[in-house]
């Protein structure tokens, strides 16, 4: 039996890399999917969390957390579309109209 | 309770929601986008009306769904005060949406359903919830923000404010998660009366995460770099309606999670103190370097966060109170400053710079004599909201014990006047040498004007009304 702990360790390095990855990676589209990595991680923890508590309320939560995420997806994309549109470029290093 | 009495909770909500689906459904058959507005604005009047019936009556007040929302004085303060901003930008957004050829009905479907999500921010009592809330609000704004989907800008400031926004959510999520994980509830009451006996180093780390999310979304430095470029880019309405509602909403949930539901985990004094006062500072010496109108608003917004989080670090009921009541203030001022800078930007927002305000006092006497009280108001000058904003959050300070941290905002006070009356200076001193054309306001663009100045005098001269009901409000927190 693999303890609920060794969830929450994967869980928290999943986090970690997402976090690494938005904050290294150049491509918008990577970036984005680093965004949805981190969230995916927190789905982890609330099920192995909701696991360990016996509280099925958990569960319904990560519904709602992949709801929201395919909506920001939606979202997201037709933001990053029109950014490709406008710039011919998904790097971020090219976003760089409004400025100090 | 039966289901409709539940639903009745949240009426405004309903309302909204309904008539936001309402004008998308019509939108591909109503020719001018001009009457869905109205309908949003019919809506928005309704829902108005409906919480304030509610609250005079009583009978939908306290908690619903299974402790999920409630209906209290602090969640219909705030919703009325979301209802009226979004109201207040709908009016503005007519004039500009037309200048710029972009008037659909979609944009008051998103103001709308952006508002739903603001209003259950306000009134959870669940992080699932609040959650929930935020996000409504959240993408829908994203989507306004990028209204203009032409303008590099607009796309560009959509982008940094979804990406980032959506990198905030991460970690509010994963310390509702980490909380979640401590206490075995979501709900702030039982999350509360379960700290006590938690795990403490979990408590402190989910506390901690949902901090930097919630600070994110106030535009707390050193969370607030998104803030200018979001502000500078989006449509000037939507920037309006962005700096007042969304704000006012995160500050509600930053409220409500912080002091109902982790009081007990006190360990986070420090950090809210240095949040605060770290963005008094960034967003005022940034706001003395601006040469964008919008932009040097986007700092001054910043510093205004750094207010409300200075009276939020006393955590005292006063301090509460002082919040609320400055939030409802700078909300009016700023959604009245920022559709001034709407209808003078001109067609893509070409006249933004502050040196296009020169000689306004010659060319437009009353709309600069308006902006220049929204300015005076937001420095925090006797007779203006402000200054009742500014002095109760001082006396809070005070009062808790925290004498540098008033010290700090008097000298915050202090180097915002030097960016404020600059703007006065050059609108009444100085000559243009080939001025912009000043197009006449429009019947709902004169409407905004009134309703703003009246209620930037009113809450100047007699604050007692909206503060007493900030102070019941802040009581329920405890």
């Amino acid at each position: 039996m693999i303890p609920v702990s060794w969830y929450l360790i994967l869980s928290a390095v999943l986090f970690v890399l997402g976090v690494a990855g938005f904050l290294i990676k150049r491509n918008v589209i990577t970036v984005f999917m680093s965004i949805e990595l981190m969230l995916n991680a927190v789905n982890l923890s609330f099920v192995a969390f909701g696991y360990m508590l016996g509280d099925y309320n958990a569960h319904i939560f990560v519904f709602f957390v992949m709801v929201v995420a395919a909506a920001e997806a939606a979202v997201g994309l037709a933001i990053i579309m029109l950014m490709y549109h406008n710039r011919k470029s998904l790097n971020v290093d090219d976003i760089e109209l409004l400025k100090f | 309770m039966s289901y409709l009495d539940q639903t009745l909770h949240l009426f405004p909500e309903t309302v909204l929601a309904v008539a936001g689906t309402l004008i998308m459904v019509l939108s591909p058959t109503v020719k001018n986008a001009r009457w869905l507005g109205r309908i949003a604005l019919f809506a928005l009047v309704l829902a108005l009306f409906g919480s304030h019936v509610s609250y005079h009556h009583g009978e939908y007040m306290g908690s619903a769904f299974d402790g999920l929302v409630t209906n209290d004085a602090f969640a219909i303060l705030f919703r009325q005060l979301f209802i009226i901003v979004a109201a207040l930008a709908v009016l503005s957004s007519f004039d500009y949406l037309k200048r710029e050829g972009i008037e659909t009905g979609e944009y008051y479907a998103l103001i709308l359903f952006s508002v739903v999500g603001q209003g259950l921010m306000a009134c959870s009592t669940d992080l699932v919830m609040i959650f929930i809330g935020l996000e409504i609000s959240s993408i829908s704004t994203y989507i306004l923000t990028g209204y203009r989907r032409h303008d590099a800008r607009g796309i560009e400031a959509a982008l940094k404010y979804f990406l980032l926004g959506s990198f905030a959510t991460g970690f509010l999520l994963y310390g509702i998660a980490l909380v979640y994980g401590a206490t075995g509830s979501t709900n702030l009451a039982a999350i509360r009366a379960a700290i006590p006996q938690a795990n403490g180093p979990l408590v402190a780390m989910g506390a901690a995460l949902m901090f930097v999310g919630m600070a994110f979304k106030v535009s707390g430095a050193p969370f607030q770099v998104w803030t200018p470029d979001v502000y500078q880019g989006a449509p000037t309405p939507v920037t309006a309606f962005m700096s007042a509602a969304p704000k006012a909403a995160a500050f509600a949930m930053f409220l409500r999670v912080f002091l109902t539901g982790l009081t007990p985990a006190a360990g986070y004094f420090w950090l809210l103190w240095g949040c605060a006062v770290l963005s008094m500072f960034v967003g005022n010496l940034g706001a003395l370097m601006q040469s964008n109108i919008k932009r040097m608003l986007a700092y001054s917004s910043i510093a205004h966060a750094g207010y409300v989080l200075a009276a939020f670090t006393t955590r005292s009921a006063m301090g509460g109170a002082a919040a609320i009541f400055y939030l409802a203030v700078y909300s009016v001022t700023n959604v009245g400053a920022f559709l001034v800078v709407a209808h003078l930007a001109g067609k893509d927002e070409s006249t933004v710079a502050i040196s296009d305000y020169r000689g306004l006092g010659k060319r437009h006497p009353v709309l600069a004599a308006c902006f220049t009280i929204f300015l005076l108001s937001l420095l925090g000058v006797p007779l203006t909201g402000g200054f009742f904003g500014k002095f109760y959050i001082v006396t809070s300070a005070v009062a808790a014990g925290l004498p540098g941290l008033a010290i700090i905002t008097m000298i915050n006070s202090a180097i915002g006047a030097y960016y404020y009356l600059r703007v006065v200076v050059t609108m009444y001193m100085e000559d243009a040498e080939s001025p912009a054309a000043t197009p006449a306001v429009p019947a709902s663009g004169t409407l905004v004007l009134i309703f703003t100045v009246i209620g930037v005098f009113a809450l100047g001269v007699f604050p007692t009304m909206v503060l007493e009901w900030a102070s019941q409000a802040a009581d329920i927190l405890k």
